[in-house]
């Protein structure tokens, strides 16, 4: 039997025999749109989505992860190995993922603490890349309630420049919202199988 | 030539299946509920672009670049991806692509599986081939899920149950899911809460993952899956193997192209700004995530319809659903009429052209399943002329015929009345005689046969007294 790979290749070399010429790919859309409060526009995207955005000074993150906490009730919370000390306020059980968490530990804890790589103010996105602050994908999954600090400076407009910013060879989580269907009648449901309860501190 | 399990085996020619799915009222209830919510809400976040058309006409564009040098892009694609830890394997036909993943499940020794909600596998029958060999194989999409329990067919591409509604479903979970509480309210938020419960323990647990894909990138060999629930999520991060089926064409060139289709789809699809979540991996990452990455690129029917040069526009089609929600003749008969796992405007010039069989009576009624108004082409995101493909395919269904079928014979008549003056006025004046069989709102609904095989679903306008002609020569002869 001759090889899978070289029958189909040489399937579609037949088929094109015609050899049409593509015309160039129109880029003329915006990859920037002007937008007067870039952090408002994401405030209220994201809002939109059911999640919560708090705007915090940048000397009052640890009060706030606080208060976000104690909010939520949440007593245990789970950090990537290189979360700064100072986001972790004391008063929680701050559990750090080193050596790896087995799956049914971040099923046990109350949250997930991680920054964020780059959010997107017009689609109300935060993107995760494993990098600083983010751990790996599980720990940002399993758990039902993730709480992100999101910088100001990591704000972009529109979704082709948030794609300019981003490496394509690191893992690449967008959350756009709590997790949701729409399976039923079509109508949008927070709260599936991700986290069911998203919250973004904005430090500004 | 083994059958495209694309189409179900014994599903009757759309026009049959058509009457019967007009005549469930409650089928017609639903699925208008849902059509309209999701058209209404599509305009608006398509409204919200001002550069929504060139958006589109690059995505176009894309698309076509891609199919025009298919063969380079997957190489390419094959290369990065392997350079990044992962398998690409290659699978003429649905049965082929069945026995790699049942190879692959079995290696990594596995009972069961996890499964993303995917068009591609749903196409090959994946499911029923891993469980005919002793693989379990749980579906985790919420909608999927009805159909599975509901032991179901899907009837839409992105939301498979959106024949049911809260009640039936509630119905369906009570009654098949170990666990679901006596007391289970008919709410969307009580339903997503239970199949939550239900399957959390199989995402904690299982070893391998079964995915399909929305774009694979050629220059970085990056995959990207769109999804709502975090079911997708799930899957491609838990367990040890993760193995992707994707269609031939859905690779695109670069990961600049990723920026159109990432505006396109949420808002072409579920009406959102962007969906809940949307994962990309490229290969292998050591310490997060599958360890294992198997990518099965699928022909099945895809490099036949690339060859025909109008109907190969069918292959840009990025499974939006648009075009099924907006379709008049969807909203009446629902998915299920179409026979296939692409029900649709889409359905209707893809399913034919995968099948490619002439001599299969069900896959070529299904261009006829169409009034060929155009509301799918306005609102499809790659700009798929779905009314000029549809009127092509009619057209090679006809000719596949040959010169002895009706339509040729009644076509060869007109063309021997139309060839004369004498002829085509004698014809003209015999015509308006017809307008007899008309009713007093001057339509004619049953004609004699063989016109009563025309008349049997569709009214005709009774001719009038006078030709144009004959009008012309008294008024101004």
């Amino acid at each position: 039997m001759a090889d899978a790979r070289a029958v189909i290749l040489n399937r579609i070399r037949a088929a094109m025999a015609d050899r049409p010429s593509a015309p160039p790919v129109p880029r003329d859309y915006d990859t920037h749109r002007p937008v007067d409060d870039l952090l408002g526009l994401f405030a209220e995207r994201v809002a939109d989505y059911r999640a919560t955005v708090r705007r915090v000074g940048a000397g009052k993150l640890a009060a706030a992860v606080a208060t976000a906490l104690h909010e939520r009730g949440a007593r245990t919370m789970v950090v990537p190995p290189d979360v700064p000390a100072s986001w972790c306020a004391e008063g929680f059980r701050w559990l750090v993922d080193d050596p790896p968490l087995a799956v049914d530990e971040l099923d046990a804890v109350d949250g997930v603490l991680t920054g964020t790589a780059v959010a997107i103010a017009e689609t109300g996105t935060i993107v995760l890349d494993a990098g600083p602050a983010q751990g790996r994908r599980a720990l940002t999954l399993v758990p039902d309630y993730h709480l992100c600090v999101v910088r100001a400076e990591q704000v972009v407009g529109t979704v082709p420049e948030a794609l300019a910013a981003l490496d394509p060879v690191r893992p690449l989580t967008f959350i756009s919202g709590p997790s949701a269907t729409s399976d039923i009648e079509l109508n949008r449901v927070e709260g599936v199988h991700g986290p069911r309860t998203l919250e973004l501190l904005l430090v500004t | 030539m083994r059958r495209n399990p694309v189409t179900w085996l014994g599903t009757p020619t759309f026009p049959r299946a058509a009457s019967a799915a007009l005549a469930d009222p409650q089928l017609r209830r639903n699925l208008r509920h849902a059509t309209h919510t999701i058209r209404t809400k599509r305009a608006g976040a398509v409204a919200e672009l001002p550069d929504w058309e060139s958006l589109r006409r690059a995505g176009e564009a894309i698309k076509n670049e891609v199919l025009f040098h298919l063969d380079g892009y997957l190489e390419a694609l094959e290369a990065a991806v392997t350079a990044r830890g992962g398998t690409v394997h290659w699978a003429r036909d649905a049965s082929e692509a069945n026995e790699i993943v049942l190879r692959l499940t079995r290696a990594a020794g596995a009972a069961e599986v996890v499964k993303v909600k995917s068009m591609a596998t749903a196409e090959i029958g994946l499911n029923d081939a891993l469980e005919s060999a002793g693989i379990g194989v749980v579906e985790t999409d919420l909608a999927e899920l009805i159909v599975q329990l509901g032991h179901d067919r899907p009837s839409h591409i992105l939301v498979p149950a959106i024949h049911r509604n809260r009640a039936e479903i509630r119905e369906i979970f009570a009654r098949e899911m170990p666990g679901a509480p006596a007391d289970l309210a008919a709410e969307p938020a009580a339903l997503a809460e239970v199949a939550r419960a239900h399957l959390r323990r199989k995402f904690l647990s299982a070893t391998v993952a079964v995915s399909g894909a929305n774009f694979a990138v050629a220059d970085t060999g990056s995959v990207v899956v769109l999804e709502s629930e975090g079911n997708g999520r799930m899957c491609l991060t838990l367990p040890r193997t993760l193995i992707t089926v994707m269609g031939l064409e859905k690779v695109v060139p670069t990961w600049r192209d990723l920026e159109v289709f990432l505006q396109l789809l949420p808002r072409s699809s579920t009406a959102e700004r962007m969906n809940p979540y949307t994962s990309i991996w490229t290969g292998v990452t050591p310490g997060d995530g599958p360890q294992e990455f198997h990518l099965v690129l699928l022909d099945n029917g895809r490099t036949a319809t690339l060859a025909d040069p109008v109907g190969r526009a069918a292959l840009r089609c990025i499974r939006c659903s648009a075009c099924l929600n907006v379709c008049p003749v969807y909203e009446r008969t629902g998915g299920a009429a179409y026979g296939s796992v692409y029900p649709g405007p889409i359905g209707a010039i893809l399913t034919p052209q995968l099948v490619d069989d002439p001599a299969d009576k069900q896959a070529a009624s299904l261009p006829y399943a169409s009034s060929l108004c155009g509301a799918c082409f306005e609102v499809c995101p790659v700009r798929i002329d779905i009314p000029e493909v549809l009127v092509h395919l009619r057209a090679k269904t006809v000719a596949a015929k040959g010169k002895r079928s009706g339509e040729a014979a009644g076509m060869a008549a007109l063309a021997w009345i139309m060839g004369n003056r004498r002829r085509y006025e004698a014809a003209q004046k015999a015509g308006s005689l017809a307008r007899l069989l008309g009713g007093a709102d001057g339509r004619i609904s049953h004609l004699p046969w063989p016109g009563s095989r025309w008349t049997a679903s569709r009214d005709l306008p009774a001719p009038p007294k006078e030709s144009f002609r004959a009008w012309w020569r008294r008024t101004h002869g």
